[in-house]
């Protein structure tokens, strides 16, 4: 039996924000990950928009905590050293219906407090954006829309939350919950069983399984699917800015848009399916994306495509985000329904939930904080004197590891030291660009594998893709090459 | 910031590296350089402990770090120095090298001739666009034979090839032996990729089914590799419905195809071919980069190493004279790719070339009883018949310098197939 002040179920990029918020209160938190690393769910396989706010009706809780996220993300990110660019956005228009639906969407932007949305015509339009399908005939001018990488904040917030005293519990997922005569819940996963007195349900795509465990009044997740393209870097980006379409009721349909990386992103589709761990792509959906992207850009080609993935968003059948207390069930707070703009909204969310359990508990603020670190500038992107000056203090920046994105062994070192530490190849991957390039890891995943498990101890047959059973290896050569046993 | 200067800066250690630094010192280049990223030289021949190889060149049959062996003990025995764990970052248009070790850090080195002999990388999954799960389990086949030859890892234990490439044969046979059972090579054209003797060696002697015209369609499992589905494919290489098998296994290696690694080159501003991947040569292997050379895998993907090391010794050679001379010639007749025939390298030819230049292509399709021709214009300047021509097998034709006789540029040269392709089954 182990025992916290808060539990958080969920490691996802809304959980890491709360936990970070938490972090700074004097409380015991602790978050249960049902998978291996954060960011498993829809955190990590998403658009990486970070959205300036038109979309929302005016009034809900996703306007709400859309435009007070996106406003948090430039001084968040650059203290947590995570990349994010306003790179601004166009919603394109190909009749004067779509004129319709873009004139709403600046008054709802207006009504959000978005600032500076304009409607553009064609010409204009091109002459920004040149690769356009020049049937366009209008346009919603998004400056405020930015692109953020979504699992590399969640890292930092969690990093963050982790040296002020959270702990990460992963392969933990939640079986039941329950409460005890105290008041105090009773929460089991398949190996532990929990005591907290607040439990904090950031569950995601499992969130409304969750807090109808809690509560009477029950919810239902819709299971959206979305799938993408990721193409490699181009010498020169097709597009400066995130190209939407007119948004239907089925999400903001199908974008084109570079990455905070320079890769290039076409997706999502969106079909509603019924398990939320499945996230396989099918040949109809990425044939779907392909199909609408040429809409938007007709000159596409997928012939330097790195990979293809899907993500699953949580959309709660009310429409609206659900944030708070929930109903009748004291010591229990929820977010449910975080579809997008869950990414843009998740660190007001973070902020606006612990102030209201911090208040609801009286929580004292802790006297001292530990500051995140200055955050190491990837060897790639550093000026040759800041590689100089690298390579004085650590030697090991000079063994390139992955060709592809120019990662360094000091970097995978460092990211199996992490205070939420890499401990497969996936995760060594989203921390650092290890195998995220064209060859995907063909090159480097072999060195990953072997510096991971100089760095934890973990046996080589022990290191896995992404945990679980996601082993690498099978067996050695001398023995008898029999399945390796896992723990 | 303090730099080195070279004459002839080499990067690559592999088999093209190596022939073309023997080549420079021969000729009495001194100041040479080789970079490695890896630790030790070789290349990819470190890996590939089968045999098959050198019977061109050496006239025997050597395993892979046998024949690196041999190019390594000469460049040793002639002095040239080869720096291992060594990556190259960047190289100029004006040939400035920047690279990066732990053993001496950050390094600017200005070269007098660079050569370009970084090989070629396997094509990924992505590449391919096969949706299904992202388990593990899947492989590109030279990162698995990576494993078990060089680090003694089995990466898996049912195993299925998508692609018929010579390095997933090879690949097939391997884990066989180790006790995998490889339960099928799948490949979506109507012929290998691979070389007919790996067909023979390594699929059929284990009685492994090759599949041709069939296609991964489908990849499942959500942690490690439970099975694939495979299907016929049509002439357009799109799926048949109906015609799916699935096939329970742990491992998907991809044979799939090379890419040659041209980052660097396009950083330096050196042309690429569309058809190659490599850079646009001249008849002595020098890019549209003045000063820059490239040879082997990274020039265009070699079916053997004993072609690779020959191309590279010539253009270790031709570096070395660019080097002395600085006459550069000034007519040029362009190379062009004819009916039949895809990635003619070079792609330009001094009109008055003092050595013998060789013409290298793939045929893009298979040809039975054809006759490869290149003509300038009327005038033939070579036709060699073959009972069969196939995309696995590329074709090398060597021409006299007095071919070009009364050629002046105004006309280019076709490269290309007489006959009419036909399905091999």
């Amino acid at each position: 039996m182990q025992n916290t002040d808060i539990l958080i179920i969920g490691g996802g990029v809304v959980g890491c924000a709360l936990a970070r918020e938490l972090s700074r209160y004097t409380a015991a938190v602790d978050v249960l990950e049902r998978g291996w690393d954060l960011a498993e769910g829809a955190s990590k396989a998403n658009s990486g928009i970070v959205h300036a706010g038109y979309d929302a009706v005016p009034g809900s809780l996703k306007a709400k905590y859309n435009v007070e996220g996106a406003n948090l993300y430039p001084s968040l990110c650059a203290q947590l050293g995570v990349p994010y660019r306003q790179c601004g956005a166009l919603v394109v228009g190909f009749s004067e219906e779509d004129r319709t639906v873009l004139q709403e969407l600046l008054e709802r932007g207006i009504a959000n407090g978005v600032p500076g949305l304009r409607i553009i015509e064609r010409d204009e339009a091109l002459s920004l954006e040149p690769n356009l399908n020049p049937e366009v005939c209008c346009a919603l001018l998004v400056p405020t829309s930015g692109i953020v990488s979504p699992y590399e904040l969640t890292f930092a917030l969690a990093d963050d939350a982790a040296l002020n005293g959270v702990s990460f519990h992963f392969g933990a997922e939640v079986k039941s919950v329950a409460r005890n005569a105290d008041g105090s819940f009773l929460v089991k996963t398949d190996r532990e069983e929990w005591t907290c007195s607040v439990l904090v349900n950031c569950a995601g795509s499992s969130s409304a399984e969750l807090h109808n465990q809690l509560c009477p009044e029950k919810k239902k997740i819709i299971h959206r699917r979305g799938q993408y393209y990721l193409l490699d870097r181009p010498a020169r980006l097709p597009f400066e800015r995130t190209i939407f379409q007119c948004p239907s009721s089925m999400g903001k349909g199908v974008l084109v848009s570079p990455t905070v990386h320079g890769n290039v992103l076409l997706g999502p589709s969106a079909e509603d399916i019924a398990d939320p761990l499945d996230t396989e792509t099918t040949q109809t959906g990425l044939d779907f994306v392909l199909d609408r992207v040429r809409l938007t850009w007709p000159g596409v080609s997928v012939r330097t495509n790195i990979t293809n993935f899907s993500g699953i968003r949580a959309h709660e059948e009310g429409g609206d985000f659900i944030i708070g207390a929930v109903p009748g069930c004291p010591g229990a707070y929820e977010t449910v329904g975080i579809e997008s703009p869950g990414l843009s909204s998740a660190p007001a969310i973070g902020r606006a939930l612990s102030r209201i359990i911090a208040n609801d508990r009286s929580l004292a603020r802790k006297e001292r904080t530990v500051p995140f670190p200055v955050p190491a500038i990837p060897f790639r992107e550093m000026t040759p004197a800041q590689r100089e000056q690298a390579l004085k203090e650590n030697p090991l920046y000079g063994n390139i590891i992955c060709r592809c994105e120019v990662v360094t062994e000091a970097e995978i070192v460092a990211a199996a030291h992490r205070p939420v530490p890499a401990r497969s190849i996936d995760a060594v991957k989203r921390r650092t660009r290890a195998g995220m390039g064209r060859c995907q890891g063909g090159f480097c995943s072999p060195r990953v594998a072997a510096i991971l498990s100089r760095e934890t101890g973990i046996p080589l047959l022990e290191i896995t893709k992404n945990g679980g059973d996601s082993y690498l290896l099978t067996g050695t050569l001398t023995e008898k090459a029999e399945r390796r046993k896992h723990s | 910031m303090n730099r080195e200067h070279v004459d002839i800066l080499i990067i690559g250690a592999g088999p093209a590296g190596l022939a073309a630094a023997i080549a420079a010192r021969e000729d009495g280049i001194e100041s040479l350089l080789v970079l490695e990223r890896e630790a030790s030289p070789g290349g990819i021949l470190r890996q590939c402990i089968h045999n098959g190889f050198g019977l061109h060149r050496f006239k025997e049959e050597l395993t892979g770090p046998e024949y690196a062996q041999r190019d390594i003990d000469r460049a040793l025995e002639l002095g040239i120095p080869i720096e291992c764990g060594t990556t190259v970052l960047s190289v100029s248009p004006d040939r400035v090298v920047t690279c990066v070790s732990q053993a001496r850090g950050l390094r600017f080195i200005e070269a007098g001739a660079v050569i370009l002999a970084m090989g070629c990388r396997e094509r990924p999954r992505g590449a391919l666009c096969t949706p299904g799960t992202r388990c593990a389990g899947i492989y590109s086949a030279g990162t698995a034979q990576r494993f078990v030859n060089l680090e003694g890892f089995m990466p898996g234990q049912k195993v299925v090839i998508l692609g018929s490439g010579d390095i997933g044969l090879i690949m097939a046979r391997r884990m066989t032996l180790q006790g995998a059972k490889v339960l099928a090579c799948v490949e979506i054209m109507p012929f290998s990729s691979g070389l007919n003797r790996n067909i023979v060696q390594c699929l059929n002697d284990y009685d492994i089914p090759l599949y041709l015209s069939h296609t991964v369609t489908n990849i499942s499992g959500r942690e490690r590799l439970e099975s694939v589905t495979v299907a016929a494919v049509d002439e357009h290489r799109r799926p048949i419905p109906g015609t799916e098998m699935v096939f329970e296994c742990d491992t998907l290696l991809l044979s799939v195809g090379l890419i040659p690694e041209n980052e660097l080159s396009e950083g330096a501003g050196v042309r690429i071919s569309p058809a190659t991947s490599g850079a646009v040569v001249t008849d002595t292997f020098e890019t549209s980069v003045p000063g820059i050379f490239a040879c082997g895998n990274v020039l265009h993907v070699h079916d053997l190493v004993d072609f690779v090391s020959d191309e590279s010794f010539r253009a270790g050679h031709a570096a070395a004279a660019f080097i002395r001379s600085s006459a550069a010639p000034s007519a040029w007749i362009d190379v062009m790719d004819g009916n039949g025939v895809r990635g003619t390298v070079p792609q330009k030819i001094q009109t008055n070339p003092a050595q013998p230049v060789q013409i290298m292509f793939r045929p893009s399709a298979v040809f039975r009883n054809a006759s490869a021709v290149i003509s300038c214009g009327k005038k033939e300047l070579l036709r060699r018949k073959a009972m069969i021509f196939t995309p696995g097998e590329m074709v090398a034709c060597t021409l006299k310098p007095e071919a070009f006789e009364g050629l002046d540029g105004s006309e280019p040269i076709r490269v290309a197939i007489e006959e009419k392709p036909q399905e091999q089954r």
